[in-house]
This record gives C-alpha cells, structure tokens and sequence, in this order.
C-alpha cells in the first residue's frame, strides 16, 4: 500500500477493512523512514520493539474481529518531549541523552490505548527552546520541501516526520509557537489546543505556564481525530481542565455560514512577506465567500507580547531546568564539591540556547530585578489577554498568518537569537492567554515553501477552530506535499 | 546594562560555570535581548493585575487549587527510581561529600 500521503483516517480505515495489516503499515513507515530520514533528521530514536508488539495487538484483534479501537494501526511520531517508558528520552538535550523514561506521558497511553502505534521519537530543539530545531543536542532536522531550509521549531522533527511521510501524524509541544511555526514551515496541520485542554503529565517541563500540547496531521480531520483521543481531565495533571470533551468530528465540516473572522491589523503590517500576505488574503477571501463576515480589528499590544514572552517563559524555565543536577537522572560530570558537580554537569550537558535562557530567566527573577522584569512582564500578559477578550467579544476567530515569511535557511539566525526568537512573533501570544490556536497550510511561496494560515478561537472553542480551518483548507484544496 | 559582575553573579545563582567565551557572548546577548524587554517600560500597567496564570481568565474549574484526597497510593518502585542515577549504591543517590568541607 502507498503510504505516501496516508492520513490517520485513511490508515485506520485501511486496518478495519483489512487492505492491510498494522504490522505492513509499520513496515513500510520504517522502510521509508530508513530511506529517506538520513537526509531530514526528523527521528532521534525509534522504538521499533514497541511498534511492532503494538501492530500485533491490533492485528490480532482485527483476526478475532474485535471491534478496533479509534486510532487502531495508526502509525504516529512523538516529539522527544514527552516520556515513553522503557525507551530513550531526551528532550532533544545531552543532559537527557541516555535517559530511559520509567513512565509514560498520559497523551503517550491515551493514543497506543486509541490503537496508535508510535514509531519513534522526533528531533527537537533542545528542551522546546527555539523556533528553528538548530539547537538540538543532537543535530538539525533539514525541511522536507527544501533540505537548505529549517522545519520550524521546537517540534521540528514532529512536523517534518508528518511532512516527509514518515508517520500519518504526531504530536508535538507549543510553548511560544512550537507546534503551529512548524507546521507553517512544513505545510502540515499543526493544532495548539486551549492551555488545560490536554494533559502534561509526563511532557519535560519548559514553561508550566505556557506549555501545551498538541498534534500534528495531513488534514484539520487529522488533528481532530487526534485531539479527541487526548483532550480531557487527567487526575495526574492539577492544570488539566474539569472542562467536557466535545465530539470534534461532528464540528468538521459544518457550514461556516455567519461566523465573523476577525482580521488584526497588527499582524499584516511591516516586516510581513508580501507572498505570506498574498496568501493569507486569498484565504481570507474564500472565507468571505463561504459566508463569513471579514471584521478588522486591532490586538493593540501585539508588539509586546514577545518581551513579555521571553521573560515570563525564561524565568519559568530557569526554574523548571534547576531539576537537571547530575543527582538523580541524566548527565553528571564529577566535581570534588557538590556545588562543583553540579556546575560541570550542567555547563557539559546544556546547549548554548538553554544556558541563554536559564541565565535570562534566573536575571529577571533576581533580587532588585523581579519588579522591573518579571511582575512587569505578568501585567503586560494581563492588557494581552484583554486585547483577545475585547476582540472576542465581537469576533468568533481571528486569522493571521502563522509567521510573517517561510521557512528560513538553516543557520541564517542561528548567530542572532533575538532575530530567531521575532520568528514567532505571530504564535507567542496565544500561549501567553491560553486560547487555541492552529495552522493549517494556505499556500506557497514561488520557491515552492508551504504558506501557513493561523486560526485563534476563545478558551475551549476548538469546535470552532476546527470548522473553520476545515472550511478554509476545503475551499483552497490546497495539495499537500 | 548588564555587566561581567552580573553574569558571574547569575551564572552562580543558575549553578553554572561558563567558559569565558561564553561568558563575552552571554553578556552581549543578555544585553541585546534585554534591551528589546525594556519596550515592555513604554506601557501603563498601573490598572493590570499581574497574570502568572492563564486559568483564571476562564471558568475551567482550574482557577482554584485542584485537591485531591490525601490517601496513599503507589509510587514510582524504588529501582526504578534508580535505574537513571549516574551514581548509586543501589539504595541511595550518591553525591559528593556535603557537610565537611
């Protein structure tokens, strides 16, 4: 069978009607993925013993002719973030590098408990820091539209693996931009769901304020079929909301009818790549004729949600990444005191970003700097959260372009981290309110680079977010790949 | 302006060491990003609340404290909680000496 542009829907229904096996499936994954992965990257590890004993579960069911779990046989990625008991776990860091996780990641369970088969563990930037995959621990994933070009970042791997075929669909972390700046840049479906929507139990901690989880697929129904399988309460998750699960496939699909988009000026101005524009406009366009009514509106403290973003998160992470100390897993360099242990440990097992941050995020939070820094940085987040209260009060999704140009070469902003940090100027304030957001792609650039439309939607209004990128992405026909 | 004093101040709060080339780069870069935070001193905030959390802007249920029964239940087994340390003795984390100097 072609699993070249296999969805999850078709993958599943593929089992069911037995034109397959789940065992073929992930043959021909780890066939492709032995083929043409050198050359991208997306993969750090592969947990073959695991897939296969997952495949023949869901084939000996299929035998009995049990009825087949929703996601039965779907081969899917991890993103290297989420813990995966018995298998490598690393965050995309040296610190972690031969760190075996003891547990799973509740999305990990919900989705093999869902009949998915997960391949592997995807590159990343390490500890979700960055917007290019550049800094991983272990190497860089190469875009699959253009190898000369970064996949996006930090669940680089994710959206690449998805891109290039290599896994129907994955999950990854957004934390700034993480999972939808990716999914822009590789012309793929990436959903950030709303803050407490899914669990993170087992998700290695960056930002706890900040970090969501989220898949990636071929299409919005994808994504959908996905979400559902991991949103809901988790006892293991405080942040986890008390909030229903919807039934999202009922939503996909529905007429878009009267919806009013809104269109913030902030986001189509200076700086924004004309062929991003000429993009998104026509996306636009096909929503007005679908029936949606085009509102201008303005998010007016747009410009400072990366500041904000970059001490909140920072010091969030300086925090979280104290954990990594040579004691109890992961790297230890010897020092004669313990204070010295701990130093060599982390000086040889963090990136240049991570130290960066940590250094960043232990300043703001330092005596004499915590008011000018980080109390000011959590009552800006307060007037963004009111830009988007305000707008969806008269609006029922905004659509901007997911980033302001296409994917970038591989160390073009490697040297200049506030230059790569402005890459995700148009993701990081969804993160900071905690609303939904998605990006689905809306085009190419005349060298051929995947175009990305973002979706923002109110707390929890998935339904919404979904109706309309499936609307968008049916009324574009955009061919992926 | 962040200066040398600084970084070597944080770096030990942070327990880091950093080469000195990592640390001429560190405080060119703590500089320049900081530089950018500073925009966030163009704006009022007087009237805005400090946001550590987005639950509360939502009724998720979440904005209070999540409790739950204070029974006991299973924990992670002790060897397995060993399996990753760098350096046990099978019963304990082992690190360098503390307490004598």
């Amino acid at each position: 069978m072609n699993i070249d542009l296999l969805t999850v829907d078709a993958a599943r229904t593929a089992v069911l009607e037995k034109q397959t096996t789940a065992a073929d499936l992930v043959d021909a994954f780890y066939a492709k993925i032995e083929a043409d992965d050198p050359a991208i990257g997306a993969y750090l590890t592969l947990c073959k013993d695991r897939a296969y004993q997952q495949a023949e579960r869901i084939d000996e069911m299929a035998d009995r002719g049990d009825p087949l779990p929703p996601l039965a046989g779907v081969p899917i990625a991890v993103k290297d973030v989420f813990t995966t008991k018995g298998v490598r776990t690393t965050a995309g860091s040296k610190i972690l590098e031969n760190f075996i996780a003891p547990y799973d990641a509740t999305v990990v369970a919900r989705l093999e408990d869902a009949g998915a088969i997960v391949l592997g563990k995807t590159n990343c930037d390490e500890f979700a820091m960055g917007s290019s995959n550049e800094n991983s621990g272990f190497r860089p994933v190469h875009n699959p539209h253009d190898h000369s070009r970064v996949p996006g970042g930090s669940s680089g791997g994710s959206a690449a693996a998805v891109a290039a075929g290599m896994a129907a669909a994955s999950l990854g972390s957004d934390t700034g931009g993480s999972i939808r700046q990716p999914a822009a840049f590789c012309g793929v479906v990436g959903l950030m769901p709303t803050y407490g929507r899914v669990s993170r139990y087992g998700l290695i901690a960056f930002a706890s304020s900040l970090d969501h989880v989220g898949p990636f697929g071929r299409t919005v129904k994808d994504v959908a079929i996905m979400l559902q399988q991991i949103a809901g309460r988790d006892p293991l998750d405080s942040t986890s909301a008390e909030v229903p699960v919807p039934n999202y496939l009922e939503h996909v699909g529905q007429p878009v009818t009267g919806l009013k988009i809104g269109m913030p000026k902030e986001y189509f101005g200076e700086g924004l790549d004309p062929e991003v524009w000429t993009a998104v406009e026509a996306a636009l366009h096909e929503l007005a004729k679908a029936g949606c009514k085009i509102v201008p509106i303005s998010l007016p403290h747009t410009a400072y949600a990366i500041p904000t973003y970059y001490v909140v998160a920072t010091a969030e992470a300086s925090s979280n990444l104290a954990r990594y100390d040579g004691v109890r897993y992961g790297l230890r360099a010897e020092g004669k005191t313990l204070a010295e242990m701990y130093r060599r440990t982390r000086d040889a097992g963090f990136g240049a970003e991570v130290k960066r941050r940590i250094m960043l995020g232990t300043y703001v939070l330092s005596a004499g700097y915590y008011d000018a820094y980080y109390l000011k940085a959590q009552r800006v987040r307060c007037l963004l959260a009111k830009d988007f209260d305000d707008a969806f009060a008269a609006v029922d999704v905004i659509v901007t372009p997911t980033t302001p140009t296409p994917a970038f070469k591989l160390g073009e902003k490697a040297d200049d981290p506030l230059a790569m940090y402005l890459a995700d100027i148009f993701t990081v304030t969804a993160d900071l309110v905690g609303i939904p957001g998605i990006s689905i792609p809306c085009g190419k650039s005349k060298d051929g680079l995947p175009i990305g439309l973002q979706i923002l939607g109110k707390h929890f209004d998935e339904p919404t977010v979904l109706r309309v990128a499936h609307a968008t992405e049916h009324a574009l026909a955009v061919t992926l790949n | 302006m962040v200066t040398e004093k600084d970084v070597s101040y944080v770096a030990e709060l942070a327990h880091l060491e950093l080469t000195d080339e990592e640390r001429v780069r560190m405080l060119r870069d703590l500089n320049s990003i900081l530089g950018y935070i500073d925009r966030l001193n163009q704006l009022d905030t007087s009237n805005a609340e400090p946001m550590a959390q987005v639950a509360n802007r939502y009724g998720s249920g979440a904005e209070t404290n999540a409790m739950r029964p204070d029974e006991p239940r299973p924990s992670l087994p002790h060897d397995e909680a060993l399996q990753n340390a760098p350096v046990s003795d099978g019963t304990f984390f082992k690190v360098p000496k503390v307490i004598e100097r």
